[in-house]
């Protein structure tokens, strides 16, 4: 594959850049965790701006940034977290179907809040499935490489037109909703109460794995070794440190921290657009 | 006999507690034979997760459907050809009141069964060893496990499929490619394969 057939180059990658799409399913019993785009709702939009379809591949860029030069004509949209577009040079929309024209060059600045912008091109990026997806899980590496400098990701045929008009949905803000864990008789009495009324700060170590917070420890009470078991999306654990960790698209399988609670999934878009340091709640759902 | 005890896990998900991995191993089996409804059915040390589930009641139905050690665990056999040149076969052999060939000789006289995986893909706890072979794990962990390594913890056994820090005490390693995420089967040893080491 050369950028002469219509693949876009990635020309710069300043931070983790992956490709992801509805994410890798079924393989829970063989230890593959199921990756997907952290901001769903926004990859979705980025999606349908462009006409694409449900499990069409996007760009997942983290924090920094990306730049690519167009090896074919193509719509693209940017949507999730906000950051300057640019071809060649000049402005163009966030959140809007945008023609790129063969040979310009496309950037994505820095994201000026938020974490993650995801990146959708009409026909999708075409890179070969890895066991049945495109998405790149960054706990294991199953499926497609990294996206760095000098990747050349083909695109997919179809360059459907854009949808005109869309509803850019305003991302919920507010506490994170939660419903009781399986192991909630684990922790002390009041545990429970003591998790939806602390005010918790992202911690550094946040990636696609996991959000872990920092705050008040929740108290275990059960210290007897927990058998490793099967977990879920939006699992808040609770390690020994008793500081929960909300697990993410990336998440091990099987884990051997009690979970406390479960985050509503409609809320773990919230979660993948928090920085270390932003203030984080609970509330029941 | 009583159900088996289900503990909601979120709004979409639930984890039912069994006996232990050959039961969890067996309910797995049982509940895809039955064409549940389920995304992901995950087997696991003393639970089976059923994630993806749109009809709690069904899961109720199915449940009680189940008698454990019912089912044929006859599954494939898989050999692994293995070195026993780990680092920890003194100590093993020590623990367990015999020297190097000793070890070798009933390691690779047990078959074991693949009960899940866990930790990475393609990692398989593998049960079989008896309760009074059991070694701990070590106190620290090193920092890097090579790839094929063959390893211990408690009754369990266990071959890393990629090189990885570790807690497992070492025995041997193989060349089998434990992992390959290009193959239509990625996993060499999926929960239910039945397996035996041979001296290499």
């Amino acid at each position: 594959m050369t950028a002469a057939d219509g693949a876009w180059e990635v020309l710069a990658a300043p931070g983790l850049v992956t490709l992801q799409d509805a994410g890798r399913v079924g393989l829970a019993h063989l230890g593959v965790p199921r990756a997907g785009p952290l901001d769903a709702p926004a990859a979705a939009l980025a999606r349908r701006l462009v006409g694409g379809r449900d499990d069409d591949a996007v760009l997942e860029v983290t924090l920094a940034g990306v730049t690519l030069r167009a090896g074919r004509a193509r719509w693209v949209a940017v949507t999730g977290a906000p950051c300057a577009v640019q071809v060649d040079g000049r402005a163009v929309a966030h959140g809007a179907a945008v023609r790129v024209p063969r040979g310009a060059v496309l950037t994505l600045g820095p994201v000026d809040a938020g974490v993650r912008s995801y990146l959708a091109v009409g026909g999708g990026w075409d890179v070969a499935p890895v066991l049945g997806s495109r998405s790149t899980d960054t706990l294991a590496w199953v499926g497609p490489p990294r996206v760095g400098p000098g990747t050349l990701l083909p695109v997919g045929r179809d360059d459907a037109a854009p949808v005109a008009l869309d509803v850019v949905g305003r991302a919920r803000r507010g506490p994170l909703r939660v419903v009781p864990g399986p192991r909630v008789d684990r922790f002390a009495p009041g545990t429970w109460e003591r998790l939806c009324a602390t005010a918790y700060v992202v911690g550094d170590a946040a990636d696609r794995v996991g959000l872990r917070l920092l705050g008040e420890p929740l108290e275990r009470v059960d210290e007897r070794e927990l058998a490793s078991e099967g977990t879920v999306l939006g699992a808040v654990q609770v390690p020994p440190d008793g500081r929960p960790v909300v697990l993410l698209a990336d998440h091990p399988v099987t884990g051997g921290y009690p979970v406390v609670a479960v985050v509503r999934r409609d809320d773990l878009a919230v979660c993948a657009q928090l920085r270390p340091g932003d203030a984080v709640r609970f509330t029941v759902s | 006999m009583p159900p088996p005890l289900v503990r909601p896990f979120g709004p979409d998900a639930l984890l039912v507690e069994v006996a232990d991995a050959v039961a969890a191993l067996d309910l797995a089996g049982f509940v895809r034979d039955a064409g549940l409804d389920a995304v992901e059915v995950v087997p696991a040390a003393e639970t089976v997760l059923l994630d993806g589930v749109a009809d709690r009641e069904a899961v109720a139905a199915v449940l009680a459907r189940w008698r454990p050690g019912e089912r044929d665990h006859d599954g494939t056999v898989v050999e692994v050809p293995t070195t026993y040149d780990g680092a920890d076969l003194d100590d093993v052999a020590e623990r367990w009141g015999t020297d190097r060939d000793g070890v070798v000789e009933r390691h690779a006289a047990l078959t074991f069964v693949s009960a899940f995986c866990g930790f990475a893909p393609g990692f398989a706890y593998l049960a079989g060893l008896p309760d009074e072979l059991a070694v701990p794990r070590l106190a620290t962990p090193r920092t890097r496990v090579p790839a094929g390594s063959v390893a211990l913890a408690g009754t369990w056994c266990g071959v890393y499929p990629t090189s990885s820090p570790g807690g497992w005490r070492l025995l041997g390693h193989t060349r089998a490619t434990l992992w390959d995420q290009a193959r239509p089967t990625p996993a060499l040893l999926p929960p239910g394969t039945r397996v035996r080491f041979v001296p290499a």
